[in-house]
């Protein structure tokens, strides 16, 4: 198990590389630049301007010089946000969103799981019929439209909810429960036909012979089976929830880190969309190395190699 | 010794209908069965010939859909002061049968021991589940009758065995714990549904002498469903022979093997592998099952049966009695009938069938 475990981070570092690499060049062939606006910067400025931060110097030379200051822990400054780096950015604005993203993932999973179960356990009954028809418009429904539901009915109508900002934990409801009703919804849907296949195996069959009590059998049996396709969708979800909702964080106007990835590429904001992008990779396949270890530990019959 | 004169299931005129999308199937017409304490019966049947539906109904596994229309299901059980109560179990609920019948009184050893067991729970905790639940026994006591279940059912490092998961038994292994799972509350009543389908031949015969070994030294009743007739040759005392939902032959071993009166016992026997017949082509019953979704008049098999009389395709026939346990569904032992023999290379079968046996007593 240690072995393989250093086997994919030693696998994930080569894939972060690559994926620096790719981002890097592919960023630099898009027209444009940082410094260039609508006004007219003098010539001299924008010189000016691109030589300090290396500019000016042939691509190949500029990727070496990120790459080199990247292994030592170094991202840059940031070329937009003066004097700030990459790394503080990244470091205050995570947090933030870390923490509605992890909320949001907790709730999807509680209320999904359980949804799922009651959904398949009802199958045809009117029960499941409104589990699926509410997991179906979950799914279906855009973050935009349902963040401004959200905000029209408890925010101006009704009053209860405050709207902007993150001050007390009133202010995580709306946000929260905003980006997790994607993942609710699809975690239903998935507990659901996992666990309407477990039911039908011939262990359940047996634990009904062996004369256990319905919710016993399902507790026992039924759960730890049917939560494995769960278990695959939890870690990307957690891993792109966590870096926030350009959508959610906008609206809600939350200084999250989910805004920087998408204003970083309108600005051509070239160290943060580097710091980002390898930031949300690093996290992607971290969460995919412990999936695989869940995994291990849910059902003994896969082998880490 | 156990007691033999004593009934435990007394199956009556059992009637089960399925509402299904396409309409009722009529699955079981009419099904008696009789048990004694310590005996085995064998239930007999092409697939769909409703065997494993006589037997869920018992232990009130059937699905939802099931509608029983009429008939009882009585079973006779020993409280632990030893009084004994006769139950219908057709006329309790699920709750009082999952928590009084199954595991405890009847439990089921099932076809596929690949799947079912529960490939993430260790052994051990599956094999104490039932003792656990049913007679709250303390966990480390029923860890060590659990250890001596699997002794008892020929596993080897039955310790060890204990903190194993289903996948990392063979296919033979896993069939033993799911033995011995069902044996685990001492059950009275043990129903094999095709417990040696899904296994090759060699372990296929040391499966069912563990069951047979384990009948005796505990007296309890069996019931074997199985479309195996060699199987069948060598556990049962009573044979029943299904098909579309009714028996319509029943009787000692010996009368059905050597002395079968129904022509579709003769098709099942005449179909069985045998290294000794002449003809090359293995014998297989012409047609198919009838579709019991279309209720028909007459003797369900006449449409497959070469023997069929004119009165098969208008009245069911009734059961005739041959000897004192041996009966069959045919219209061909009515008095009127005209004499029909079963065709001669079964009759040359079953004397070579006859011959072999007389040399395993000799031997």
């Amino acid at each position: 198990m240690v072995k393989y475990i250093l086997k994919r981070l030693g696998m994930a570092v080569v894939t972060i590389w690559l994926v620096a690499t790719l981002t890097f060049f592919l960023m630099n062939m898009v027209p444009g630049g940082p410094f260039l606006s609508e006004k007219a910067v003098s010539p001299k400025a924008l010189a000016a301007l691109e030589e300090k931060y290396g500019l000016d110097k042939p691509l190949f030379e500029q990727y070496l010089t990120y790459i080199k200051g990247a292994i030592h822990g170094d991202f840059g400054d940031s070329l937009k946000q003066r004097g700030r780096t990459v790394m503080s950015i990244i470091s205050s604005k995570f947090p933030v969103s870390a923490r509605i993203g992890g909320l949001s993932v907790l709730l999807a999973f509680s209320l999904g799981v359980p949804l799922g179960c009651i959904s398949a356990l009802n199958r045809g009954k009117i029960g499941d019929n409104i589990i699926i028809v509410i997991a179906t418009c979950g799914i279906a429904v855009p973050s935009f439209v349902i963040c401004t539901l959200l905000m029209y009915t408890f925010g101006v109508k009704l009053g209860w909810l405050p709207t902007l900002g993150l001050k007390t934990w009133k202010h995580y409801i709306m946000p929260v429960a905003a980006l997790a009703f994607y993942p609710t919804a699809y975690i239903t849907r998935l507990m659901r036909s996992s666990m309407l296949d477990v039911l039908g195996q011939d262990y359940m069959r047996t634990a009904r012979a062996k004369g256990l009590n319905q919710f016993v059998s399902l507790f026992k049996h039924a759960l730890r089976n049917a939560i494995l396709p769960i278990v695959t969708y939890l870690g990307p979800l957690i891993a792109y929830t966590v870096t926030g909702s350009f959508i959610v964080e906008k609206i809600f106007t939350i200084p999250g880190l989910g805004g920087e990835f998408i204003s970083s590429i309108t600005n051509r904001d070239y160290t943060i969309i580097m710091g980002t992008t390898i930031f949300l990779a690093t996290l992607v396949i971290l969460m995919n190395v412990v999936v695989d270890i869940v995994y291990k530990l849910v059902d003994p019959r896969i082998n880490l190699k | 010794m156990a007691d033999y004169n004593e009934k435990i299931l007394d199956i009556h005129d059992l009637d089960i209908t399925f509402n299904t999308t396409a309409g009722p199937v009529h699955a079981i017409r009419g099904v008696d069965i009789d048990l004694m304490k310590g005996e085995t019966v064998a239930i007999v049947g092409e697939s769909g010939s409703g065997k494993s539906v006589t037997m869920k109904a018992a232990m009130g596994i059937l699905a939802s859909n099931a509608a029983v229309n009429k008939g009882t299901i009585e079973f006779t059980y020993h409280h632990a002061d030893g009084t004994q109560e006769t139950v219908d179990i057709l006329e309790k609920d699920k709750k009082w049968i999952r928590r009084h019948i199954n595991g405890k009184r009847i439990a089921m050893v099932f076809q596929d021991p690949m799947t079912s067991l529960d490939p993430t729970m260790t052994i051990g905790k599956q094999l104490i589940e039932g003792m656990v639940w049913h007679f709250k026994t303390p966990k480390k006591e029923a860890w060590e009758k659990a250890i001596q279940l699997l002794k008892e059912v020929g596993i080897t490092d039955a310790e060890k065995r204990m903190k194993n998961y289903p996948h990392q038994l063979s296919g033979g292994m896993r069939q033993r714990v799911v033995i011995a799972i069902a044996l685990a509350c001492n059950p009275d009543l043990l129903i094999c549904d095709e417990p040696t389908t899904a296994l090759d031949v060699t372990i296929q015969a040391k499966i069912i002498e563990l069951i047979k070994r384990v009948q005796k030294e505990r007296g309890i009743s069996v019931i074997y469903i199985t479309h195996d007739l060699g199987v069948v040759a060598k556990v049962a005392d009573y044979v029943n022979v299904m098909y579309a939902g009714k028996i319509v032959e029943k009787g000692k071993i010996n009368e059905i093997f050597y002395d079968p009166r129904h022509p579709y016992t003769w098709g099942l026997l005449s179909a069985m592998p045998d290294l000794n017949t002449e003809d090359e082509r293995l014998y297989t019953i012409p047609g198919s099952p009838p579709n019991l979704l279309r209720e028909k008049t007459g003797d369900a098999f006449a449409p497959r049966n070469q023997f069929a009389l004119e009165i098969d395709d208008k009245l069911e026939p009734p059961m005739f009695k041959i000897t004192e346990t041996h009966e069959a569904a045919t219209w061909l032992l009515d008095p009127r009938a005209p004499k029909v023999e079963m065709p001669e290379e079964l009759k040359a079968r079953i004397e070579r069938m006859k011959k072999e046996a007389e040399g395993y007593e000799e031997s």
